[in-house]
């Protein structure tokens, strides 16, 4: 059976409580919107790039547990980050959540990301995940469209 | 039609005996376990479980009767075409509707309401012509009006409701003009379980010489359905939500209606003669159900009807009201519930949130204590937005749950708050 203190760590009750880099940034360069209209998930992710490094990251949104822990968790993992570190964490934490539920964590790679590596046991709670790195990818790369994990 | 608070007298003088038991073993899902557990279903509203008839129907059609009809004459596709049409007699009688040939089957309560809007809408509204819906609806009694209201220029006016969830009438006439066309209006709303004054709002609407659809999916799981008394137009039915299969539901129309609409779409079964000159097409039902038809689904819903037929309707209101009360009572009594939707004449079905908790993490934590409620907007995304609420966790009860169940609830959101601390 899936466990559910494993899936709500500490870590993510107190990012949910106590979202970090909740705001809007004025001077963002990059802005997306991610929408997962089946739960009603909703964020905008800001970014401020400069030279390719992103200087500032903030976002803010309605959700779920897991979803706004995600965006809190991802966004501290990336500020003062070259975009390419970025995409490479964005790949390493979306092997994470959806390796299924018996794979080993990478938490070396991924420090305290990791602390979602219960969602691999919940596949219903995966797109709730992913769907603040998504919003970044989309961000990061000029997509005008919401985008969605459903 | 018997509503709450007359069942409630009723439970007065005559305590319930219904025996629960038996029913319950009717329906074999409900002896299984889910993540270990057993299985506590209480996600009525979005489709509800089959009982061993209705299963035993549909492997029966398939292992001896399957055939396809209005085409062979041979003993076996005549067998099928009898069975089919007297499926349709079956949810006539039902619904106590006039004649069998004002029952269309089709894919669910979505496609019938499509039905409508298509074939009645796009040959009625102009542009500047209005349709009333309210602000309930589920997205399938809105999403189609606005598609039609796109194509041809017309447009919607919305009833407003109150915090408690009761539409306000009052502003439902004041909605009427000369260009008001025509009134699509949830019989039971799926999100908060209000039962709408239907009858009441048909005769004002046709006061108004204006017609109603009425979107009954929630409807027929819970009350006795007329028809002709409620004397609404055209009344949509879901297979699935009524414990019959998924994929096919019927709608009412009165025969009048039906009988002058185009129809929806073109194909086999639906016509008179067909030449490239000019096409003929087939008089009600048979107009409308171009191809061949879901023909287990109809034969299988009829077993549902059969079955529903059988219940002690008396009892079985009696018992939702208990379960509506005892759950709205156990919620309210947990510290940071707050029941969403509270009219004074509701549906067994207990909406809610929690302060400070999502409701999918509500969901995913009552699922591991085999749990099985909806959360989410419900496919009501206008309630929401005038509650000014994401989300609600939503346990809808079928006369087969029982007290035990709510408890079962009551303590996995208790579980929930422990999680969240
Ligand atoms: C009020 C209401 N109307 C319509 C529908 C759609 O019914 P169906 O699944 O048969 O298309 C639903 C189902 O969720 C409903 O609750």
């Amino acid at each position: 059976m899936a466990d559910l203190r494993e899936l709500y760590q500490q870590v993510i009750l107190d990012h949910n409580r106590s979202p970090r880099n909740y705001k809007r940034l004025p001077d963002a360069s990059h802005t997306a919107e991610g929408t997962n209209p089946l739960c009603g998930d909703e964020i905008t992710v800001y970014v401020l790039l400069e030279d390719d490094v992103i200087k500032d990251v903030g976002f803010q949104g309605s959700g779920c547990a897991i979803s706004q822990a995600s965006a809190s968790l991802m966004t501290s993992a990336v500020k003062g980050r070259g975009t390419d570190e970025a995409e490479q964490l964005f790949r390493a934490f979306h092997d994470m959540v959806t390796a299924g539920p018996d794979a080993p964590a990478d938490s070396k790679a991924l420090g305290k990301l990791a602390a979602l590596a219960g969602v691999r046991q919940f596949p219903a709670r995966v797109k709730c995940a992913n769907l603040p790195w998504h919003t970044l990818h989309a961000a990061l790369t000029g997509v005008h469209e919401p985008v969605s994990t459903e | 039609m018997t509503t709450l608070h007359q069942v409630s007298r009723a439970k007065a003088s005559a305590p319930p005996v219904l025996d629960l038991r038996r029913i319950r073993a009717d329906f074999p899902i409900l002896g299984h376990l889910s993540n270990g557990k057993p299985l506590v279903y209480l996600d009525n509203a979005a489709t509800s479980q089959k009982p061993q008839s209705v299963i035993d129907t549909l492997t029966r059609y398939y292992q001896a009767e399957n055939a396809n009809i209005h085409r062979g004459v041979y003993e076996l596709s005549q067998h099928a075409t009898l069975a089919y049409e007297r499926a349709r007699a079956k949810i006539q009688r039902f619904i106590n509707a006039a004649e069998p040939h004002e029952v269309v089957f089709v894919r669910s309560a979505t496609e019938a309401i499509n039905l409508v809007a298509h074939s009645y809408g796009r040959s009625h509204l102009h542009a500047g012509d209005e349709v009333i819906v309210s602000v309930m609806e589920h997205h399938s009694n809105l999403v189609p009006w606005q598609l039609v209201c796109e194509a041809t220029g017309a447009r919607l006016r919305v009833i407003p409701m109150t915090d408690a969830g009761e539409l306000v009438l009052e502003e439902y006439e004041r909605l009427f003009n000369e260009k008001t066309k025509l009134v699509a209006l949830v019989h039971v709303s799926n999100s908060l379980g209000t039962i709408n004054p239907v009858k009441q709002m048909v005769e004002t609407a046709h006061t108004n010489g204006v017609p109603v659809m009425v979107d009954g999916a929630q409807g027929a799981p819970h009350l006795p359905i007329d028809v002709r008394d409620l004397d609404c137009d055209f009344y949509a039915l879901s297979g699935h939500k009524m414990f019959g299969p998924t994929g096919i539901g019927a709608l009412y129309g009165k025969a009048a209606l039906l009988d002058a609409m185009p129809p929806y779409q073109g194909g086999g079964e639906m016509i008179r003669s067909v030449r490239f000159e000019k096409t003929t097409y087939a008089q009600a039902p048979a107009k409308f159900e171009a191809g061949t038809p879901h023909i287990a689904g109809a034969i299988g819903l009829g077993a549902a009807v059969d079955y529903l037929h059988n219940l002690p309707w008396d009892l079985i209101q009696a018992h939702e009201y208990d379960l509506l009360t005892y759950a709205t009572e156990s919620l309210a009594a947990i510290p940071g519930v707050r029941l969403v939707g509270t009219a004074r004449e509701k549906a067994s079905v207990a909406s809610f949130v929690l302060d400070g908790v999502h409701a999918h993490d509500i969901g995913t934590i009552l699922d591991q204590e085999g749990i099985a409620v909806r959360t989410g907007h419900h496919c009501t995304q206008p309630v929401m937005e005038r509650l000014g609420i994401p989300a609600t966790a939503r346990a809808s009860f079928a006369f087969y749950n029982t007290r035990e169940e709510v408890d079962a609830l009551v303590a996995g959101v208790l579980k929930v708050r422990e999680v969240f601390g």
